[in-house]
């Protein structure tokens, strides 16, 4: 078996706060192929943003990466010092945030914003640089980027501005890209052509995406395979279709029952009751218990996720092929 | 842009106006300069002749639509005191304030912005601590305590740099200026360190307050992310968008250095504007102090014209804004 391109062992990332150590990241591993798309789902404050800053050591204080290790192409991120790990931002892994108005500085140019992108991984000249910020526009389908170079962030629509993140994300066509939720805060026909663009032109540089959402429909548009989230932690994984198909715990099933669909008009959209837990606060062993309908005394205990295929992290998972039918 | 300025200057021309009705009212109302100009000897035929002579027997609107014609002219009177226009009297001061007041600016901010920086980077720092707690002391201690400790330990104590004056001052562009010369720029050392301490904290707290905003916005993560070496992230990503409320704020407190560097200019006897202002008010001076607030009040309004284009260069949605409109 080929080493995976990125592998992510039992990594913790720790807030300290006043009122205690929030465990954001609590132990969560998974490996990514090259040219491998992997959707990490959650709610809000699930860890899944703070687990794609980590792998590029970008969280920022109190936070702190705890334990684990992020080998990515056989090398630790997590020790690696902060010149190798520049070395390594946006030419091998990439990053594309959650909104566009805020991921583009207001105050420069988006030549500027590109062409410095390319200067620091690359030792070549400016009208160089310029070049090839102009065809990284022209790739993710700005039209005149002749022109668009020398605009401004605010001269741009939020699904512009996302595909100029996407075009600088792309300049070093890089191994990895790890996006955070890039479409959410976009119209939904915006979101399906980026959605769309992003997947072609990963496929055709081979590059893998690690993209991190809440939404499941996303999701299973795009990716081969998903890790959903839950408190910190990784409670199901698996590919997209088993997953979806059968999701096997609760809180997946969860999830995908909360998804409005056009096939169960006129029935009341289920909702997981009760709330994302405190993370300063949790239940001890499964985090999900005391929202879920299976729960019982041995839920006091978390189960472990075992390694290969479908897996998930529960003592009571829903029947393969049940989804639907009952609960 | 043009449409810009011409607006500006529209809006500052009407800005002076009412400044002048306001500083002669003002003025009138503070007293006869007569009891203060003519000896108490002199008798009621000597002193109606002076007081027709300097105009003061005609009615306020009158005494006003004639300062107006004049001043249209660039006449603002004659000094009562010195017998010399009052408007030239203060502009042969104003080398030496504008010279004070820029060397305090200049060290407020070449300080200021590095140490604000520092202190919102490293909130938690010892180094942002005391930056921090120093920035409290600047701000609370009063100039002309702070100018006489000044002079205490530098001039008196230690005899390093002079106490007071200009000292040795060189021509440039006709106007005589201290900084040109080794003797006039240790003379002013002690007055710009004083001038500027309050601006200095102003500037820190501003630079830090904008830092530890900034630096949590997802735009300077972004270009963490793109691999950018730290300098460039600080100098550029965060410098220019803190920039914009500090060079705003800046622009103001040139302003008010220029025309209020009274105490410092008193403490260190240093023969600026502030100077003569205090000794006109003294002396009922009335054309010169007119003169003075006149020429403050357009100080301001050209330093606001310049503070906006500057800002305009800084924030690009401000300049497409003033260009449409």
């Amino acid at each position: 078996m080929t080493q995976p391109l990125l592998r992510v062992e039992n990594l913790q990332t720790h807030f300290a706060t006043r009122a205690g150590t929030v465990k954001a990241v609590d132990g969560v591993s998974f490996d990514l192929r090259r040219g491998e798309i992997l959707g990490l789902v959650g709610e809000s404050g699930s860890g899944k943003s703070v687990t794609g800053q980590s792998i590029l050591g970008l969280v920022d204080p109190p936070g702190r990466i705890a334990g684990g290790r992020v080998l990515f192409d056989g090398e630790d991120l997590v020790t690696a010092g902060e010149k190798r790990l520049r070395a390594i931002r946006g030419r091998r892994i990439a990053m594309i945030f959650q909104d566009p108005m805020m991921t583009l500085n207001p105050v420069l140019s988006v030549e500027t914003q590109m062409v410095e992108a390319v200067l620091a991984h690359d030792k070549v000249g400016r009208a160089e640089a310029r070049r090839r910020s102009r065809d990284a526009l022209g790739r993710v389908g700005i039209a005149s980027p002749e022109e668009r170079l020398a605009a401004y962030p605010h001269q741009f629509s939020g699904g512009m501005r996302q595909r100029v993140a996407i075009a600088i994300a792309l300049l070093h066509s890089p191994d990895l890209i790890l996006a955070d939720e890039p479409t959410t805060a976009l119209d939904v026909t915006i979101q399906a052509q980026i959605l769309f663009e992003v997947q072609t032109l990963c496929r055709d540089t081979g590059t893998a995406l690690l993209w991190v959402t809440h939404d499941l429909a996303v999701v299973s548009a795009l990716a081969d395979r998903v890790a959903v989230m839950y408190a910190g932690r990784i409670v199901e994984t698996g590919p997209i279709a088993d997953v979806i198909q059968a999701p096997r715990h609760p809180y997946t099933r969860g999830l995908l029952d909360s998804v409005p669909s056009r096939n169960r008009r006129g029935v009341p959209l289920r909702s997981i009751p009760g709330m994302t837990p405190s993370v300063l606060d949790l239940p001890k062993g499964c985090a999900f218990q005391p929202r879920c309908g299976r729960a019982d005394a041995a839920c006091a205990v978390m189960p472990e996720l075992p390694e290969n295929g479908h897996a998930w992290r529960c003592w009571h998972p829903h029947d393969a092929d049940a989804r639907g039918a009952a609960a | 842009m043009i449409v810009f300025i011409l607006r500006r200057l529209t809006q500052s021309a009407v800005v002076i106006a009412a400044m002048a009705v306001l500083v002669f009212t003002g003025i009138f109302a503070i007293g006869n300069p007569i009891d203060v100009l003519i000896s108490p000897e002199a008798d009621e035929v000597e002193r109606a002749a002076a007081i027709a002579r300097l105009g003061l027997d005609q009615p306020m609107h009158v005494q006003f639509a004639r300062f107006v014609e004049s001043a249209v002219g660039g006449d603002l009177g004659t000094s009562f005191v010195h017998g010399v226009p009052a408007l030239g009297l203060v502009l042969q001061r104003f080398p030496a304030t504008l010279e004070l007041a820029l060397a305090a600016m200049l060290l407020a901010v070449l300080l200021g912005i590095p140490l604000g920086l520092w202190a919102g980077l490293k909130p938690d720092s010892v180094a942002g601590r005391v930056i921090m707690t120093g920035s409290i002391l600047g701000f609370s201690l009063p100039t002309f305590w702070v100018g006489m400790m000044l002079i205490m330990a530098f001039a008196v104590q230690l005899g390093w740099l002079p106490a007071g004056g200009r000292g040795q001052t060189a021509s440039l562009f006709g106007v005589q200026w201290s900084f040109l010369t080794r003797d006039g720029l240790a003379h002013l050392i002690l007055p710009a360190i004083n001038l500027a301490t309050f601006k200095l904290s102003l500037v820190i707290r501003l630079a830090r307050a904008g830092t530890r905003e900034v630096a949590l916005q997802d735009y300077v993560k972004f270009a963490r992310a793109k691999g950018l070496s730290p300098a460039r992230v600080v100098g550029v990503h965060i410098l220019k968008n803190i920039m914009i409320p500090v060079v705003t704020v800046l622009g103001l407190e040139l302003g008010s250095v220029i025309a209020f560097s009274v105490v410092t200019e008193s403490v260190f006897a240093w023969p600026g504007m502030g100077k003569l202002l205090i000794e006109s008010i003294l002396q009922l001076d009335r054309p010169v102090v007119v003169a003075y607030l006149l020429l403050t009040v357009l100080l301001f309004v050209v330093i606001n014209l310049v503070v906006d284009l500057i800002y305009s260069m800084l924030d690009p949605r401000i300049r497409l804004g003033g260009g449409r409109a």
